[in-house]
């Protein structure tokens, strides 16, 4: 059985400086109620590593926009205009990563492995100082597992051993964060007792997963986008 | 519809003609995702949108709107009878592994290598790279989709790209207002003209060697 807090406690952990991987692609996803608490704590100099920083005053946006993260690493930052800026007055340092590379960094940090070969970004600014390899033939750049400390993450449901349903759109990056992190916080719409959910329809194994915290906060980047 | 419209249309329907029927497409945001919208109705296409899913139907009804639901611009969204839902790692997976039969993505710059630029202005626009890198590597086919010439009527198919390239030699068809041109070993092929233009307006508005076959289509 996994640890149930309330927001403010499962935050408790993450220190100014810290490294946290944040679930959600353009607010879809994103665990509101952790990064409110986050916020609410006055947590700063963060590493943050996220796929995209949404929008300004949605989700993950709004660590940006307040100015909690020092360290950013994001596939798109074109939607939340603060980052560019912050990037270009050198308040942020910001690193580029194609979301496919992204994704399987995390994935090979997860899964043990010693980093990945991909086609991706060979002849572009992206194999700058990388170890390029030929295998049979064609170029691969080298690229090494990515980790971060925590990762904050948003369920629609999830039972008391950590086993997590991610409905549609919201999966992205998330099951590839849980693997990654060292303690996972989840947030969850509906905790619900072991037995109570299929177990054909996990999306993330509870194994990955530190602690759990109600969502008090609806996704609400809908509403802010309109 | 005025004209500047008339032509978009002409060239996304040009585009939506190269897909066969079952084909996986994905379409990059504004001028490739209007391709959508002319499929012909013989055909059935899944659209992959790389947040993870394949099946992307039509933007949400006012009020029908699911926060769990949106396309890669984080826009409300539907999917259809048949598509299904995955995470990241997945939809990478699919887009890298070449099951992605055509990605249709706006560019900056591209030339006579196939090369593309599209991501960055260094100094002036750097919204990151998102997707594109990997759809452009790993799709079978990459169509792109854009203005024969740039804001200040300068061409934007090149001999040699000048911004930071997303892949190099990967483009196979670059469809514009004026014309539909395939990257061939030898270099770009000029296939078919607009109906509006002429080979020399053609020529004029590119600064790259076009190779031009006897007969030319005109779309």
């Amino acid at each position: 059985m996994k640890p149930i807090l309330t927001a403010d406690k499962a935050v408790e952990n993450i220190k100014d400086g810290s490294s946290l991987m944040v679930g959600g692609f353009m607010g879809c996803g994103n665990a509101f109620t952790l990064i409110d608490a986050l916020i609410n704590k006055g947590s700063k100099d963060l590493t943050l590593m996220t796929s995209d920083t949404a929008f300004p005053e949605v989700g993950v946006g709004r660590l940006i926009c307040q100015g909690r993260v020092t360290k950013l690493y994001a596939t798109h930052i074109g939607t939340n205009p603060v980052s560019g800026q912050k990037m270009n007055s050198k308040e942020m340092d910001v690193t580029l990563v194609p979301q496919g590379t992204f994704n399987e960094r995390m994935r090979a940090k997860g899964a043990g492995l010693g980093g990945v070969l991909t086609p991706t970004g060979i002849g572009t600014a992206v194999e700058e100082g990388k170890q390029k390899l030929t295998i049979e033939g064609k170029d691969y750049l080298l690229e090494l597992p990515l980790g971060a400390e925590f990762a904050l993450l948003k369920a629609e449901v999830c039972d008391k051993f950590g086993n997590c349903f991610l409905p549609m759109a919201t999966k992205n990056a998330a099951v590839n964060m849980a693997m990654a992190a060292d303690y996972v916080i989840v947030e969850a719409d509906k905790i619900v007792e072991p037995g109570e959910m299929d177990p054909d329809k996990v999306t993330i194994p509870g194994v990955f997963i530190s602690a759990i915290v109600k969502a008090v906060l609806p996704a609400s980047n809908l509403q802010l986008k309109a | 519809m005025d004209p500047k419209e008339l032509k978009r249309v002409r060239l996304v329907k040009r585009i939506a003609q190269e897909f066969p029927n079952g084909a996986l497409v994905n379409l990059g945001i504004g001028l490739p995702t209007m391709v959508a919208n002319y499929i012909p109705s013989d055909r059935t296409i899944m659209l992959h949108s790389e947040n993870g899913f394949i099946g992307l139907g039509p933007q949400a009804e006012k009020g029908k709107e699911d926060q769990r639901l949106v396309n890669a611009g984080g826009q409300p969204v539907t999917i259809v009878p048949g598509g299904c839902f995955f995470d990241s790692a997945m939809s990478f997976a699919i887009i890298r592994g070449g099951h992605v039969d055509y990605t249709v993505l706006g560019a900056l710059e591209v030339d006579e290598q196939g090369n593309l630029a599209n991501y960055m202005i260094p100094g002036k626009m750097v919204p990151g790279m998102g997707g594109a890198m990997d759809l452009v590597v790993g799709a079978k086919n990459v169509i792109i989709a854009m203005e024969h010439v740039n804001k200040n009527g300068a061409p934007k198919i090149l001999k040699k790209c000048s911004l930071p390239l997303t892949a190099v030699g990967e483009v196979d068809i670059i469809v514009t207002d004026m014309a539909f041109i395939r990257v061939a070993k030898h270099g770009l092929v000029l296939e078919e003209i607009a109906e509006d233009t002429t080979v020399e307006e053609v020529i004029k508005n590119t600064e790259a060697k076009l190779h031009i076959p006897g007969t030319l289509r005109k779309f």
